[in-house]
């Protein structure tokens, strides 16, 4: 390759970045921005003001909305795991009746957007009384839709496990239940980070689901929270707003710097394969 | 549990003599079905029954507030067929998915083949790109709300070279644009590792086979590149195709559907129906209507894959 397409190469790739970068640093370097300063374009702020960030914390609850919004995307992961990897390994590596019925009918719930659900799931948790609590929140995603995706990609997995590693657990005398715990579980480890890291992502993100169904401000989730810094009475505080959305970005993406190549390899090559 | 199931299994507590009932092919039929039990009850529960439940209240009149709910029949549907706003909400829908998934495949193969050039750097420059994925969502969507406010950072940005840029998220022409265009920055570093990865699993004799034909670079990637990526790009093109229909919160943020109704998409407007205006059935027949499109949209590309999807096992 010559210099020249090298260097072609560069400016396209440097130009590129520029819509994915630019939005995460405005939004850190202007939550450190003054209210008066919040609308001057410079990339950096000319004095550094903290105030924002403890705004966050006078204008709203926002250490329990963290706390709901971090267990939840706990408790939803850890749950997915166990819930798609059981069944995931069930459908891919033992054979029983109306295993291929079953599975279709796995596959025809990843056709089923929560959207479209959400009207009847309304009715049924509020017959429950479980609106305006954290369950519909918890439930829906670890055994609703997204799970069901979970066990298609775990499912995936597992069927490219060679089946001689069963075998010779067998003969040692390994009944299925300790051959899925001991040898097939800790193969599956690079699928169940991905399964792990979508999970954990998309009950972060949930918008819908917490406005239908949350409105006790000490309830809410950060996404619900992050849109109520507008309304307050001196107007749009947009550097609080800002300095609230950096909180819930940073740890993730400190977390994904970390371990860049597992978040992207395992998508990429154990998630989504198919 | 397993553990009593593996106990009572064992050979030792069967009569000497008798062939044992529990065969290692029976204890293993159990332990799928015990495996694959909370996953159907969860999809049994969250999945299909509310998708029943769905069609069968979109046959009915159901006002939360006024408490009524009123068997009648196609009632909704009729009325679907005449609410003004339902041809300007399919086709802000049809714009946002067709817009997001032509943009967010492009760019996405685009930036997968810059990615897969013998270049120092690239791993950097991927992690900048997929870096948007895991921003949450509601943080990327207010910074560039933000970004696209009359008076902000865009604008001071173009103002700096004398351009008077629009009021991008206030203006008919521009605000579902600018929607779309957030949402594929957001999520295209998914599609985009999707796509390296197919690309780095083209074998490379094939390449040199061709260009030992002399076969130049758009050939090679039309007659080569493109058919053996077939798959992923038909793998990426129905998750972006069925996320683009679940849009909701960047539309709520962003622009709450206006200005007018160009930018209500059809979650949106369910939202609005059902939870807005506490119009429950209606919201469930708007319900249905989505779920139809995505079933025909997924089967549909389902069955084009015969014909340009290259290798199927």
């Amino acid at each position: 390759m010559s210099i020249r397409t090298k260097v072609f190469l560069y400016g396209v790739l440097l130009v590129l970045c520029v819509p994915f970068v630019f939005p995460t640093w405005w939004m850190i370097t202007s939550s450190f921005k003054p209210n008066a300063e919040i609308f001057s374009p410079s990339l950096w702020p000319s004095s550094w003001s903290f105030e924002p960030w403890r705004q966050v914390f006078t204008m709203q609850p926002f250490a329990q909305q963290y706390f709901n919004s971090a267990y939840i995307a706990v408790v939803v992961t850890l749950g997915t795991l166990v819930v798609a990897s059981m069944a995931g390994y069930a459908f891919a590596r033992i054979r029983f009746r109306g295993q291929n019925v079953l599975f279709l009918l796995v596959l025809t719930g990843l056709l089923i957007p929560s959207e479209v659900t959400i009207v009847p799931l309304f009715r049924i948790f509020n017959s429950l009384g479980l609106v305006d609590t954290h369950w519909p929140l918890i439930l829906v995603p670890m055994l609703g839709p997204p799970s069901v995706l979970a066990t298609f990609i775990m499912r995936q997995f597992f069927i490219t496990l060679p089946g001689e590693l069963e075998e010779a657990a067998r003969m040692d005398g390994l009944g299925r239940p300790a051959i899925f715990r001991r040898i097939a579980l800790p193969l599956a480890r690079p699928a169940l980070g991905a399964v792990a890291i979508f999970t954990f992502l998309h009950s972060w993100n949930l918008y819908l689901e917490p406005v239908v169904y949350i409105s006790t401000r000490t309830k809410y989730t950060l996404p619900q929270a992050l849109t109520q810094f507008t309304d307050a009475y001196q107007g749009q505080l947009w550097n609080v707003q800002l300095s609230a959305a950096s909180m819930t970005a940073i740890p993730v993406l400190i977390v994904f710097v970390l371990a860049q190549r597992q978040f992207i390899e395992g998508l990429a090559h154990t998630g989504l394969k198919g | 549990m397993t553990d009593v199931l593996d106990r009572t299994a064992s050979p030792v507590r069967s009569a000497p003599g008798r062939r044992p009932f529990w065969t290692t092919r029976r204890r293993d039929q159990l332990t799928a079905y015990a495996f694959i039990t909370p996953a159907l009850l969860g999809a049994l529960a969250f999945v299909f029954l509310p998708l029943v439940l769905v069609v069968w209240y979109s046959l009915h009149e159901w006002n939360v507030l006024a408490d009524t709910f009123n068997f009648v029949g196609a009632e909704n549907y009729r009325k679907l067929a005449d609410d003004p706003n339902v041809p300007a909400v399919l086709r802000a829908t049809a714009f946002f998915s067709i817009g997001l998934v032509v943009l967010n495949l492009a760019l996405a193969l685009l930036l997968a083949v810059l990615l897969n050039q013998k270049l120092r750097g690239t791993t950097f420059f991927r992690v900048l790109f997929f870096s948007p994925v895991v921003v949450s969502l509601l943080a990327w969507t207010i910074v560039w709300g933000f970004l696209l406010q009359d008076n902000g950072g865009l604008n001071g940005l173009l103002d700096a070279i004398g351009i008077d840029g629009p009021n991008w998220l206030r203006s008919g022409g521009t605000a579902m644009a600018s929607v779309v265009i957030v949402q594929v920055f957001k999520n295209v570093g998914l599609n985009m590792v999707l796509f390296l990865a197919a690309l780095q699993g083209v074998p490379q004799e094939l390449y040199e086979a061709a260009r030992t034909d002399g076969a130049g670079p758009w050939t090679i990637f039309r007659r080569i590149t493109l058919p053996l990526i077939s798959p992923t790009i038909l793998l990426t093109s129905i998750i972006t195709v069925v996320g683009s229909l679940q849009v909701f919160a960047q539309i709520s943020v962003l622009t709450q559907g206006g200005p007018g109704t160009s930018t209500t998409v059809l979650v949106y407007y369910l939202y609005q129906q059902a939870f807005q205006f506490h119009a429950f059935g209606y919201g469930a027949t708007l319900s249905v209507v989505l779920f139809l499109i995505v079933l025909a949209l997924t089967v549909l590309q389902w069955q084009m894959r015969k014909r340009w999807v290259f290798h199927e096992h």
